[in-house]
Formats: structure tokens, C-alpha cells, sequence
């Protein structure tokens, strides 16, 4: 049986040609989603602004979005945010914390169901929700806490196992994807919600998976071909690793793929980033998570054990006749 | 390579057998599972959002309990300062305030200072190893004594406080008649309530958001309605507003201060019904100190009214048509069967010490539950079908042993959530499938390592052991963090989040033990027998 090569084996893309519009590439990208974030605004769910939020599924034809919205609205509660899951039968129905004490928001979840029930006989409340605004602002801290630290524990992590460059360059590349999937959710108004937060977090950890396979090549090849410059080095350790980004892609993509069309509607959005963090990883961990390793000058020198002094001296001399200079 | 040792395969085998064995429990509906034997009961928890049912966040109101610490102590030293030896032992005090969270008052006769001091000294306990005194007792212009509540005092008696309403929790939602709910207290103030297969929340809600401080005083006769209305009523007595539906018109009573009886003299509650009208109501029975209590307030009361306050709200306020002597009696209010059994449990159960109002409720009914079960586990085996095939395609041989493998990381799984009684979630399908993911990266890396080092032209025996060696610590960096991010949720994750990092953490650690040790079991066996000169990778 012939098995399928996904990249030829002899596949040699000079990748870091293209740094300088890869890096303007991905800095405008996270430029744009910055900003729509600041314009367009994240569709915050009840997990962060609290509220109470209602999933709906209709036994029949499902009304008009617009109808939906102005009965709910007439229930007392104010204005109802609508937004459809991948079904087209089922709804969520949010609508903001009520004003006055504990006790009436404690009602706010109770009278929204009865109120939906009312209002359309066949509809059936399949999920309830309600957030107070204390608990909401402590879900928004520790959310962010949680990701800011997942961020930097993963960056020193690599500080440590690798080098000072490879850390910066995690960093960047976290900060780039997840910037990135902000905006997703910016752009698409998907609800931003804890499981989103969950998705980030998996982003995060996921997307690390490759660079670290392509730092990994990186190191090994640095002690491998001393004498090799930089940029042909990098371009070798990426095409190297190039079958594997891309068949762990695929695999991931795969999977993702069939969880966002056949799961369960109520993880849409959970998957859907993720599916998008992976793409983006894929891209990133070929185009991305190298150039800043030329920019922060990393050589043979990075790997060579600081003790051993009178070894090193012994290479620099060697280098320096060769005329390889990093 | 090919020096896999006997006792390795065989160890490793072991801990494949096991958990397969251990994974099937969870796969058996209830029934079955009872007749196992106990070692093999533990099972996969399904989540709320899976099994359907409701959490609940309550958080104490702290103000509230300080209020009451504030008052409970008022009484005390009104007790003390009567002294247990009759008249001659009374301290005069007066100017009794309780303001600004302190208890102040003048004592009249200053030789007494020391006395009071001492007395209320002996009411007032150490909070719990921190040194200080749960109060402060200063004696301020030499005739006044102020009483103040320290911080560590405060803070035990939040925690006692809190201990016991999980405690009271507990048993109202156990007296429900729930299955398997889940009470524990979270952070410094909060109790967690989680009930899998509840439909509708409501009466839970009912039952445990109410205090239950049941209170039995008697109607002031004396007041004016008129004056009453202005806010003015007789020294002694007070306004208690009617509760929301009752009072048939009044909107208020007029009541003595002093509390006849209240429920902690009950010793049982239970819904019936009115012998006249057949409305539901509740019947209670107190215990014999508030049994005579009752008959002899009501023998010297006989043509007057009494009032049952439920929570600061008078419930209903019947006259006293005869002495009630057996110690029994009735709460009317409009009742309906459900609520009148809602408060009877909650007054069997002792009232809360604190007010406690639910800040969070998410609430999952059973039919979505299956439904996400449903397609979360026909999604999860057609993702793993594709990517099955697709490591077929790609590696042959090689993939065949990354599925084998695969398929044992499945049930591993399973078994270490069965055997942690840990708790499967919607996210934590998600987890499951990206598990499958990251198992698969951990083969694609050998085999591509593999595939490498034969184009450098080494030998089959050479190239795999290289493959397996130099792999593994990229796989190893590219895990640990990936446990990084899954620990940072499972920190500060709740619920379903917590699910999903922990079928990330142990689908890791499994993913790793199987797609390295257990197909590098399996390869070197293959390169063993067959020693084959060629591969087709």
C-alpha cells in the first residue's frame, strides 16, 4: 500500500522570506481586532454582565426573531438580547440584571420563563441562567487572572527550557493568537461567555503544542549545524517539522470539524474557536514564531553551557576563521 | 528497540486490562451496576449541563449576620446585668444603645462597673486560636461600657454561622426528597447547591432561600389603628408588615416586641390540612418547654389575637378561642400543597442563622441534557473515525498502532474519571475529542521522526529507536504545557470549565503513556518477530 505524503519529502520553502509581510501581517491583524473590539464590542453572556438567560427551543416553526424580541420585551424585564444557536429551533434569550434588591433578581429567571411560556405556547425552556453582579464581576476577574497567568506561565516555562528568546517569542505568538480569536468573537458576536474563556485557555495551550515542536527542531539543529547562519537554519527546521504542523492540523481541524457541525449546538461557540485558534496556530507556528528568533539574535552561543569556558573559547576561534559569525 | 523487557510488556498490559475493566461500569445503566461488587461501582459523574438539574450559589447576607450577632448579644447583657440571685444582685444600667455596630451603655452605679465588666467578660469566648476575645469590653468616661465585635470574632462567627446553614441546607434539600445533591460551602460566605435531575428549581429555590425564623407574639390590644397607620404605637410594640398576599386587606398588625415562642421550640412540622376549610396548612408540635408556654399564654389570653411571623412578616393572626393545651398547633396563611410542605420542611430543619439569597442559578433541564449526550457522543465517534482513517492513510502499519493505542487511551480515561469520581461535562466531550487530538500529535511526531531518519539513510532498527527517542522530549515540553493551561482551569474554573480541565489533564497524561510506551510496545514486538529490512511509513 502507498501511503499519503501530505508535504513531498524534499519540500525546502524558504519561509522566512516572507517575515517581514508575515510580521506586518499579523500585526495589522491584531491591530484590527484590538479595534473591534473597542468599537464593535464583545457580546458579554450573563457569566460576565450578569442577567438571567433563557435557551429556548420551539416544538414548531420558530417565530420571527424580531417577534421574539418585542413580547420578551414586553414582559417587564427591558430589552432582550436574541441570539440563535446552530439549530434553527432553538434561541437564548437574555435580558439584562434587574434593578432593585437581591430578592428581585432572584424572581428575574422565574418570571423571564413564565413570561417566554406565556407569550409562546411552544416554546420549552431548556436551560436557565442567572448571574448576579457581584458573582459576574468575580467570573470577569478570574477569567482574566486565569489567562493572563496562563500566558505568562507558558512563556517562562519555555524561558526556562529553552532560551530568553524562545520565551519572547512564545509570548508574542500568544499574545497574537489570542488577540486574534478576541476579534473573532468581536466580528461574529458570537457570546462571549466562561466557556469561551475555557476555548482561550485551550488556544493558548494548544497553540504551544507546535511552536515548541518547531523550537524543539530548532535547538537540536542549532547544536547539529553549528556553522550554519541563522536564517537558512530556521527555514530548515520549519520545513522539517513542515509534514508534521501540518498533519497535526488537519487531525485537529478534523476533529473540530465534525464537533461544530454534528455536537451539540449549545458548544457552538466553544468549538468555533477553538477550530479558529487552530487555524491560526497552524499559520502562526510556520510564518510566526520565528522571525522574532532572528531579531533577538539567537545562535549556537544560546545552547552552549556557560561553565564549560574554556570550550567556548575554542568554538568562538573556530567560527571566527570560518567566517560564520552569528 | 528491540529490547523491550518481558516484565515491562506485561505490566503494561496489566494497566491496559485494568482500564478497560474499570471504564465499563460507567457504561451500564444503574441496575446492572448495583449488582456489581463494590470495587467496581465507581462510575463517570455526569455534569448538570449533561444529566440535566440545577446549581445554586448562595451567598450569606453578612450585614444581616452581624445584625443579629449585634442583638444577641443585647439580650445577653440585659441577662447578665439582672443577676442570678435575685434583685440584690441587679446592676442598674441604662442609655442601652446598639449603633454604628457597638453596644454601649451607662452603668448607674459606678462601684458596679468592675462587676459588669466581669460578668459580660465571662459571656464573650476566645475566636477560635487567634488570641483575641470574640469582643472588646472598654469602659469609656468611667460609667459607660462599649462593646464592640473584634474581626477575628467576626470572622468565626461568620464561619459558625456558615457551617451550620450548609448543614440546615443540606437537610432541607435531602428532606425534599432530591437525589444525590451536592452542599459545600465555598469561599467565606457561600454555600454551593448542586441537584442533578431536578426539573424545575423553583421550590428549591422556595425552600432554601427562606430563614425560617418562625416567631409566635402576641397582638397588641391596645393599639390605635389610626395612631398605627403614623408610625405611632405603644412602648413595647411594634409595626410588622403582613407578608406579600395575606391579611386579607391589612397591611400590617401591631405587635408585642417580646416573642411568646419561636420555632426553635418546635419539634416537628408537617403539611395537612384545615379540618374546616381542607386548606393546606402547616401543623407543628412543640417541644414542653414551649408547650406550656403556649397554654399558659393562652389561657390568660383567651379573646385576644396572636400573630405567626414567618421571617419579620406576619402570616396570619387568629384569636385565641380557647386555651391550647396540647402543645400542637396550625400555620394558616394561603398556602398551596407545595409551599405549605416547603416551609415544613424548613422549619423542621431549624432556621438559617443567616439570610442567604442566591446570586447564581444554572439550571439545566434533563431533556437537553441526553440531547447534548446524544450529540456530543455521536460528534465525538465520527471525529475519532476520521481521524482514525486519516492516520491509516498516512502512516499504515504505524497508524493502525496509534488507533490500537488510542482506543486504550479512550478507556483509560474513563477509567481514572470512574476511579476519581470526577465529573463529566459538555466542555469535558470537547475535552475528549481534543484529547484525541493531542494523542494523535504525539505519533505523528514519532512517525514523522521515523520517516525522517530513514531518509537520512539509517537502518529500520536505528531509525525507530531514534524516532521514539528524539520525540519524546518534544512531546514531553508540548504537554506540560498544555497541564499549565488545564491547571490554571481547573483553579479558577467553575463547573463546566472545571469538567473540561480535568478530561484535559488526565487525557494528557494517558495520551502520553499510550501514544509512546503502548505503540512503542507494540513496534518493538513487530520489529522482533518479522525483523523486517524495509518499513512503509
Amino acid at each position: 500500500m502507498r501511503l499519503l505524503k501530505l508535504v513531498p519529502d524534499d519540500t525546502n520553502i524558504d519561509f522566512l522570506k516572507w517575515r517581514k509581510l508575515a510580521s506586518f501581517m499579523s500585526f495589522f491583524l491584531v491591530v484590527v481586532s484590538i479595534a473591534l473590539v473597542a468599537t464593535k464590542g464583545l457580546n458579554l453572556g450573563v457569566d460576565f454582565v450578569g442577567g438571567q438567560s433563557v435557551r429556548v427551543e420551539f416544538t414548531q416553526d420558530m417565530p420571527p426573531i424580531d417577534e421574539i424580541r418585542e413580547k420578551v420585551g414586553n414582559i417587564g424585564l427591558g430589552e432582550a438580547t436574541i441570539q440563535q444557536f446552530g439549530s434553527d429551533k432553538a434561541v437564548s434569550i437574555r435580558t439584562a440584571l434587574p434593578e432593585g434588591d437581591k430578592s428581585a433578581a432572584e424572581r428575574a429567571g422565574q418570571q423571564l420563563v413564565t413570561g417566554i411560556q406565556k407569550a409562546f405556547p411552544t416554546a420549552k425552556a431548556g436551560s436557565v441562567e442567572t448571574v448576579s453582579g457581584k458573582v459576574s464581576g468575580e467570573l470577569i476577574r478570574t477569567g482574566a487572572i486565569s489567562l493572563g497567568l496562563a500566558i505568562i506561565g507558558i512563556s517562562i516555562y519555555i524561558w526556562i527550557r529553552f532560551e530568553w528568546q524562545f520565551g519572547v517569542g512564545a509570548l508574542g505568538r500568544l499574545f497574537h493568537e489570542v488577540s486574534l480569536t478576541f476579534g473573532l468573537f468581536a466580528v461574529t458576536q458570537m457570546q462571549f461567555d466562561l466557556n469561551s474563556v475555557a476555548a482561550l485557555l485551550t488556544i493558548v495551550g494548544y497553540s504551544l503544542n507546535d511552536t515548541i515542536v518547531v523550537y524543539d527542531r530548532i535547538r537540536e539543529n542549532l547544536k547539529k549545524y553549528r556553522k550554519m547562519e541563522i536564517v537558512p537554519l530556521l527555514n530548515l527546521s520549519i520545513n522539517e517539522t513542515l509534514s508534521r504542523t501540518v498533519m497535526t492540523t488537519l487531525a485537529m481541524l478534523l476533529a473540530l470539524g465534525v464537533l461544530l457541525i454534528f455536537g451539540p449546538d449549545v458548544i457552538f461557540g466553544f468549538t468555533a474557536a477553538m477550530l479558529f485558534g487552530v487555524f491560526i496556530g497552524g499559520y502562526s507556528s510556520v510564518l510566526m514564531s520565528t522571525p522574532v528568533l532572528v531579531w533577538l539574535k539567537v545562535g549556537p552561543d544560546s545552547f552552549i553551557p556557560r561553565t564549560s569556558a574554556g570550550m567556548d573559547g575554542g568554538e568562538r576561534v573556530e567560527r571566527k576563521d570560518d567566517g560564520a559569525v552569528v | 528497540m528491540l529490547d523491550f523487557p518481558r516484565w515491562k510488556t506485561i505490566s503494561i498490559s496489566i494497566i491496559l486490562m485494568l482500564g478497560i475493566l474499570f471504564s465499563i461500569p460507567s457504561f451500564l445503566p444503574e441496575k446492572t451496576l448495583n449488582s456489581l461488587p463494590s470495587f467496581l461501582q465507581a462510575k463517570v459523574n455526569l455534569g448538570l449541563d449533561l444529566a440535566g438539574g440545577s446549581h445554586l450559589l448562595l451567598e450569606a447576607d453578612i450585614d444581616d449576620l452581624r445584625k443579629t450577632q449585634l442583638t444577641s448579644m443585647e439580650k445577653t447583657v440585659r441577662t447578665a446585668m439582672r443577676g442570678e440571685r435575685g434583685p440584690d444582685d441587679d446592676i442598674a444600667i441604662g442609655e442601652l444603645s446598639v449603633a454604628g455596630g457597638k453596644i454601649s451603655f451607662l452603668v448607674r452605679d459606678q462601684a458596679q462597673l468592675d462587676d459588669a465588666r466581669d460578668r459580660l467578660f465571662s459571656q464573650t469566648q476566645g475566636a477560635a486560636m487567634t488570641g483575641q476575645r470574640d469582643w472588646n469590653i472598654d469602659i469609656i468616661d468611667t460609667t459607660r461600657i462599649v462593646m464592640t465585635p473584634t474581626s477575628a470574632g467576626q470572622t468565626q462567627a461568620v464561619a459558625d454561622a456558615m457551617d451550620s446553614a450548609r448543614d440546615i441546607i443540606d437537610k432541607r434539600v435531602n428532606d425534599l426528597g432530591t437525589r444525590e445533591p451536592t452542599i459545600i460551602r465555598e469561599g467565606n460566605d457561600r454555600v454551593v447547591v448542586q441537584v442533578p435531575g431536578l426539573q424545575d428549581p423553583a421550590a428549591l429555590k422556595e425552600l432554601i432561600g427562606k430563614t425560617a425564623r418562625l416567631e409566635f407574639r402576641m397582638v397588641d390590644p391596645n393599639a390605635d389603628p389610626a395612631e398605627a397607620a403614623a408610625g405611632r404605637v405603644p412602648v413595647g410594640s411594634e409595626i410588622v408588615p403582613y407578608a406579600e398576599g395575606e391579611g386579607s386587606g391589612a397591611s400590617f398588625e401591631v405587635l408585642r416586641r417580646q416573642v411568646m415562642i419561636s420555632g426553635e421550640q418546635l419539634i416537628n412540622a408537617r403539611q395537612s390540612y384545615d379540618a374546616q376549610s381542607n386548606e393546606p396548612v402547616v401543623s407543628i408540635s412543640f417541644d414542653s418547654g414551649g408547650s406550656s408556654t403556649f397554654a399558659k399564654v393562652t389561657a390568660q389570653n383567651v379573646g385576644k389575637r396572636f400573630a405567626m411571623v414567618l421571617d419579620g412578616k406576619v402570616l396570619s393572626a387568629p384569636s385565641i378561642n380557647e386555651p391550647i393545651l396540647g402543645g400542637t398547633a396550625q400555620i394558616s396563611g394561603s398556602f398551596s400543597v407545595a409551599s405549605a410542605n416547603a416551609l415544613a420542611i424548613s422549619l423542621r430543619s431549624g432556621a438559617l442563622p443567616v439570610k442567604m439569597a442566591v446570586v447564581e442559578e444554572r439550571t439545566v433541564t434533563p431533556e437537553l441534557g441526553a440531547d447534548s449526550i446524544r450529540k456530543g457522543a455521536i460528534a465525538g465517534i465520527i471525529a475519532t473515525a476520521a481521524v482514525l482513517t486519516l492516520m491509516i492513510i498516512v502512516y499504515g502499519r504505524f497508524g493502525v498502532y496509534a488507533n490500537i493505542a488510542l482506543f486504550f487511551n479512550v478507556f483509560l480515561i474513563i477509567a481514572i474519571m470512574a476511579a476519581f469520581n470526577a465529573t463529566l461535562t459538555l466542555p469535558g466531550i470537547a475535552g475528549f475529542v481534543l484529547t484525541i487530538g493531542a494523542a494523535v500529535d504525539a505519533n505523528v511526531l514519532i512517525n514523522e521522526r521515523i520517516r525522517e531518519e530513514l531518509k537520512r539513510g539509517r537502518k529500520v532498527f536505528q531509525a525507530v529507536e531514534l524516532g521514539y527517542s528524539e520525540a519524546s522530549r518534544a512531546i514531553f515540553d508540548a504537554n506540560v504545557t498544555n497541564v499549565i493551561a488545564a491547571a490554571l482551569m481547573f483553579w479558577f474554573g467553575s463547573g463546566p470549565i472545571k469538567g473540561f480541565a480535568v478530561v484535559l489533564t488526565i487525557g494528557i497524561v494517558t495520551s502520553v503513556f499510550t501514544a509512546v510506551t503502548v505503540t512503542r510496545m507494540f513496534v518493538a514486538h513487530w520489529l522482533r518477530t518479522k525483523r523486517p529490512t524495509s518499513i512503509n511509513i
